[in-house]
C-alpha cells in the first residue's frame, strides 16, 4: 500500500518537474521588450522562461568562463557584430532548423546557422525638411562631400551600430575609400557627435543639423510619443539611403543556441516561435523594428516609411570587419 | 619587517584578498601580450585619452574641494539662515547617480534643451551659450556628482576637531580667515584627503556619465578594447595600468603626510555668526549646489516618471525596491565590518607593510565596475566549475553552485567598495591619540576593552559616515550587481540599465527615482544622529 502511494507520488512529481520545463536565456536586450514575449509563450506552451540581462561583452565573459556548466540555454543580443564575436569565440553552436532557415533570410543570418536574425533594424538617413531638400540626399558615401559641410550630425563611433556600418562599407568599397568617407564625414560635422540617436534626432528637428544617419526605430519612438495629427508637422524626415546603389544598410537584433545549452531542443523551440509571423509581429512592432520574417509586415507607423530597398550583404561582415571599422574611425578622427 | 607589522600584514590579508584575487585576475592578463591592439592603441587612442583623464582629475579634484570644503565648513562651524537645513539636504546628492546626473544636465543645457531653445525663442539665437558636451561641462557634472564625499567627510573633520585650537590661534593673533587656513584645514587633512580619494577612484572608474559627453577617458578606452575589439585581456591590461597609477597616488599621499598627527581635543563650542555678504554668500552657494546638484536633476525625473509610471509602475517594482534595499543594507554592513577591522589593524600593528595591505584592500573602487566584475567572476566560475562535477557525483543536480549565490554577490561588493567604508574610518581613528590609549591602559583596560570602550565610541560617527555611503554607492551601482545576481534577483539599479541601455530615458527616470527616494533613509537616519 505505502509503496503504492510513493510510486503515485514519485510519479506526479517526476510528470511536474517533466511539465515545468524552462528555458534558460541570457540577453543583452532590454527586458521590456522581450519580456511581454516570453510572457506569450509560456501562457502559449507552459514552458518557463528564465532570463538574465547584462551588457554583451560580460555576458560573453560569463558564458565562457562557465564553460559546460553555463546554465543558459539561448544569447539573445543586438547587432549581428556582437552575434559574430560569439560566435566566434566558439559559445553558440549550430542549429538545423528547417523552420528558422524558412523563416530568415540568409543574409541575416550566420552561413552556419549559429545565429539568427529576428528583428531588422534600418540606419539610415534624417534630415530637416526646412534646411535641406530629399533631391539633395542620395548616399552614406555623398555625406562625406563638402557640400555637407556644417550640416551632417553623427552619433558617437563608439556605438556598435556606427561600427557595423562602417564595417560594412569597408567590405564593399574597400578600407582606402571608406576611411576616406568617414574623414570626409568628420570633416562635415556640425557639432561633435552625440551619445545617442535620440538626441541627434531632436537637433535635427531643432536645426543645428541638417542631416544625419541614426536608426529608424529611434525615430518611430519619437514619433509614436506625439498626437496622431501632429507627426506629419514634426521637422524631420527620413530618407532611404542608398536606394540607386546598394541599398539602405540594415542591421539585426538575433539570437543563437549556446554550444552547452542543457535544454538544447526547447531553445531551438523558442527561436523557431520568435521567427513565426506570430512572434514576429510582437517582437518588431514592440521596439518599431521591421520583421525579420519576410512573410511578416510592419506596424504602421512603420510601413508609412515606405518600401525600401536593403542591403543584401551577409550580416557576418559586420562581425568580421568590427575590429577594422573601430580603427579606422579611430585613425579618421571620428570620436 | 618587525614582528608585529607581520602579524599585521597576516591578519589583513585574508581581507585584501577580496579585492587582490580579482586584481591578480586582471593583471593576469599580461600573460596574453597584445601587441597589434597595443600599437593601434599608443598611435590613436592613448595620447588623447591620458591628457584628457588627467584633465579630468584635476578639474573634478579642484572641484569636489571647491565645493565640498566650503560647505562642510559653512554648515559644521558656522551659523546663518537655513544651516540646520542645508547640513542634511546637502548630503542628499550622494544619492544621484552620477549618470543621471549627467544626462539631465545636458538634456537641460544642450543646444536642444530648454534653456538654449527658450534663448533662441527670446533672443534668435543661442550660439553665444557655453557648450555642455565640453571639457568643463563634465567637470562641472562630475564635480556636482562627487563633492558629497568630501563633503561629508570634512564635515566630520570640522565638527570633532574642537576648537581649542581655533581659539589658541586667535590668541596668538591670527584672523578668524588665518585660524581656517592654518589650523582648521590643516587639521582636517586626513579628511580632504580621503574624500578627495573617493572623488577622484570614482572618477577613474566612471563610464556611465563621460559617455554620455562622449569624453574619452581611461575608462572609455577599456570599454573600446573589450566591447568594440572584443579584446579583454587588452582591456584587462589597460585596467591594471590604471590600477598601478592609483598605487602611486596612494604612496605619494602618504609620504606627503609622513608622521604627522591630527588628534585634538573636542570641545563643543559657539557657532560662527555669519553676518552681510558672508551670510549671504553661505545661502546663495548652498541653495545653488543643492539645486544644481539635486533639485533640478530630481524635478527632472519627477516630469519623466509622471509621463510613464502609469504603464511601467507594477507589482515588481515593490521586489526590485526590497531587494536592492536589502543588498545595499547587507553590502554596507559587510563592508563596514570589514573595513572596522582594517582599521584596527591598521593602528594595532603599525608598520610600513600593513599598511601597504590595507591599501591593496581598497583598489577596487578605482577599478571600471564591469572589469572588476569580470575579475571576481572568474575565479568564482572557476571554483564552480570545479565543484559542479564534484556535487554531481555525490547526486545534487545544478549549474551553479558559487556564483548565483547572494553571499558571493555581497563579497563582490565588499571588494568593489571597500575604500568608501575605510576612508571615513580611518580619518576618524586619526583623532584618537596614543595618550588617549596610554591613559585608558594605564586604567587597567585590556586590547579588547580598549576598542569597545575607547575606539569604538570615537569612531562612531566616521562608521555611520561609512555604512550610509556604502548603502547608497551600492544602490547605485551596475556591473557586478549584472554580473553576479542570482536569476530573478534584479535590482532598481538593474531596472536602471536595461532602460539606459536602450536610450529610453523616460523610463529609466522610475527605478533611478526609486533609488534616489530609497538612498534618503538613510541620510535621514545619519542626520538625525550626527546633530545633536
Amino acid at each position: 500500500m505505502n509503496k503504492i502511494v510513493l510510486s503515485a507520488v514519485g510519479l506526479s512529481l517526476l510528470s511536474a518537474l517533466a511539465s515545468a520545463e524552462t528555458v534558460t536565456v541570457y540577453s543583452s536586450r532590454n527586458d521590456q521588450l522581450i519580456k511581454p514575449l516570453f510572457d506569450a509563450y509560456t501562457k502559449e506552451t507552459g514552458v518557463e522562461v528564465k532570463v538574465l540581462t547584462d551588457k554583451e561583452g560580460p555576458l560573453m565573459a560569463r558564458l565562457q568562463a562557465e564553460g559546460s556548466n553555463t546554465p543558459a540555454d539561448m544569447l539573445i543580443t543586438v547587432d549581428a557584430g556582437n552575434l559574430w564575436q560569439a560566435a566566434n569565440m566558439g559559445l553558440l553552436k549550430t542549429v538545423n532548423s528547417k523552420t528558422l532557415t524558412e523563416n530568415i533570410p540568409p543574409h541575416l543570418r550566420d552561413a552556419r546557422n549559429q545565429w539568427f536574425g529576428l528583428s531588422v533594424r534600418a540606419r539610415t538617413m534624417v534630415y530637416n525638411p526646412s534646411l535641406i531638400k530629399a533631391d539633395q540626399l542620395s548616399s552614406y558615401e555623398d555625406l562625406a562631400d563638402p557640400k555637407f559641410k556644417g550640416k551632417l550630425c553623427l552619433r558617437t563611433s563608439k556605438k556598435v551600430y556606427n561600427q557595423s556600418l562602417v564595417g560594412m562599407m569597408i567590405a564593399q568599397q574597400g578600407e582606402a575609400k571608406t576611411e576616406q568617407i568617414v574623414r570626409g564625414w568628420v570633416a562635415n560635422l556640425a557639432t561633435d557627435v552625440f551619445a545617442d540617436d535620440t538626441k541627434l534626432i531632436e537637433s535635427v528637428a531643432a536645426g543645428q543639423c541638417a542631416v544625419g544617419i541614426v536608426n529608424t526605430y529611434y525615430f518611430g519612438r519619437i514619433l509614436d510619443k506625439l498626437p496622431a495629427d501632429k507627426r506629419d508637422a514634426y521637422p524631420v524626415k527620413l530618407f532611404w539611403a542608398n536606394q540607386k546603389t546598394n541599398g539602405t544598410h540594415v542591421n539585426i537584433s538575433g539570437a543563437g543556441v549556446t554550444r552547452y545549452a542543457k535544454n538544447e531542443a526547447g531553445a531551438i523551440k523558442l527561436m523557431e516561435w520568435l521567427s513565426s509571423e506570430k512572434a514576429q509581429n510582437l517582437y518588431a512592432d514592440k521596439d518599431m523594428e521591421f520583421p525579420a520574417n519576410p512573410k511578416v509586415k510592419a506596424d504602421v507607423l512603420v510601413s508609412s516609411w515606405g518600401p525600401f530597398k536593403q542591403n543584401l550583404i551577409n550580416m557576418s561582415k559586420a562581425g568580421e570587419l568590427q575590429g577594422a571599422a573601430v580603427k579606422l574611425m579611430d585613425r579618421a578622427g571620428y570620436k | 619587517m618587525r614582528l608585529s607589522s607581520l602579524r599585521g600584514v597576516l591578519l589583513a590579508m585574508p581581507i585584501a584578498l577580496l579585492t587582490l584575487v580579482p586584481l591578480l585576475v586582471v593583471l593576469g592578463a599580461f600573460l596574453d601580450p597584445q601587441p597589434e591592439i597595443w600599437t593601434h592603441l599608443i598611435d590613436y587612442v592613448l595620447p588623447d585619452v591620458l591628457k584628457n583623464t588627467l584633465i579630468l582629475l584635476l578639474g573634478v579634484g579642484c572641484g569636489v574641494l571647491l565645493l565640498g570644503v566650503p560647505l562642510a565648513w559653512f554648515t559644521a562651524v558656522c551659523e546663518f539662515p537655513g544651516r540646520r537645513f542645508f547640513s542634511w539636504a546637502l548630503m542628499l546628492p550622494l544619492a544621484m547617480p552620477a549618470y543621471v546626473l549627467a544626462f539631465v544636465q545636458v538634456g537641460l543645457f544642450d543646444f536642444t534643451g530648454p534653456v538654449q531653445t527658450t534663448l533662441r525663442e527670446l533672443t534668435g539665437d543661442s550660439s553665444w551659450f557655453p557648450r555642455v558636451r565640453s571639457t568643463g561641462g563634465v567637470v562641472l557634472v562630475l564635480s556636482l556628482a562627487f563633492y558629497p564625499y568630501v563633503y561629508l567627510l570634512a564635515r566630520n573633520a570640522f565638527l570633532t576637531q574642537g576648537k581649542r585650537a581655533l581659539e589658541a590661534a586667535q590668541m596668538l593673533g591670527m584672523s578668524r580667515q588665518q585660524g581656517f587656513w592654518q589650523v582648521a584645514l590643516p587639521m582636517a587633512r586626513p579628511w580632504l584627503i580621503g574624500g578627495l580619494t573617493l572623488a577622484l577612484m570614482e572618477t577613474l572608474a566612471d563610464f556611465g556619465a563621460v559617455s554620455i559627453f562622449n569624453f574619452d577617458t581611461f575608462t572609455t578606452a577599456i570599454y573600446k578594447s573589450w566591447f568594440a575589439l572584443f579584446n579583454l585581456p587588452a582591456a584587462s591590461q589597460l585596467a591594471s595600468l590604471l590600477v598601478l597609477f592609483v598605487l602611486v597616488l596612494v604612496g605619494l599621499e602618504h609620504w606627503a603626510r609622513g608622521s604627522r598627527q591630527y588628534h585634538g581635543r573636542i570641545v563643543a563650542a559657539e557657532r560662527i555668526q555669519l553676518h552681510g555678504w558672508h551670510r549671504a554668500m553661505a545661502v546663495v552657494v548652498c541653495t545653488l549646489v543643492l539645486c544644481m546638484a539635486f533639485v533640478v536633476p530630481l524635478l527632472q525625473l519627477l516630469f519623466w516618471v509622471s509621463s510613464i509610471w502609469r504603464e511601467d509602475l507594477d507589482a515588481r517594482y515593490f521586489g526590485f525596491t526590497l531587494r536592492s534595499m536589502a543588498i545595499s543594507l547587507l553590502a554596507a554592513l559587510i563592508v563596514a565590518v570589514l573595513s572596522l577591522c582594517l582599521v584596527f589593524i591598521q593602528r594595532r600593528f603599525a608598520g610600513r607593510m600593513t599598511r601597504w595591505t590595507v591599501r591593496l584592500a581598497t583598489l577596487g573602487y578605482a577599478v571600471p565596475g564591469s572589469v572588476l566584475a569580470v575579475g571576481v567572476f572568474l575565479p568564482i566560475a572557476w571554483l564552480d566549475n570545479l565543484l559542479i562535477p564534484l556535487a554531481q557525483s555525490l547526486g545534487f543536480a545544478g549549474y551553479q553552485i558559487l556564483k548565483g549565490s547572494v553571499a558571493v554577490m555581497l563579497l563582490a561588493l565588499a571588494a568593489r567598495f571597500m575604500a568608501v567604508a575605510f576612508q571615513p574610518m580611518d580619518s576618524a581613528m586619526q583623532r584618537i591619540s596614543r595618550n588617549q590609549e596610554d591613559a585608558a591602559r594605564s586604567l587597567g583596560l585590556s586590547q579588547r576593552q580598549l576598542l569597545w570602550r575607547l575606539h569604538l565610541p570615537m569612531l562612531r560617527g566616521g562608521v555611520l559616515t561609512a555604512v550610509l555611503m556604502c548603502f547608497v554607492d551600492v544602490m547605485k551601482e551596475m556591473p557586478i550587481t549584472l554580473m553576479t545576481r542570482p536569476f530573478g534577483w534584479d535590482t532598481l539599479a538593474v531596472r536602471v540599465f536595461e532602460m539606459t541601455s536602450e536610450g529610453m530615458w523616460a523610463n529609466a527616470a522610475l527605478p533611478s527615482l526609486m533609488i534616489v527616494l530609497t538612498g534618503l533613509i538613510p541620510v535621514v537616519l545619519l542626520v538625525l544622529k550626527s546633530e545633536d
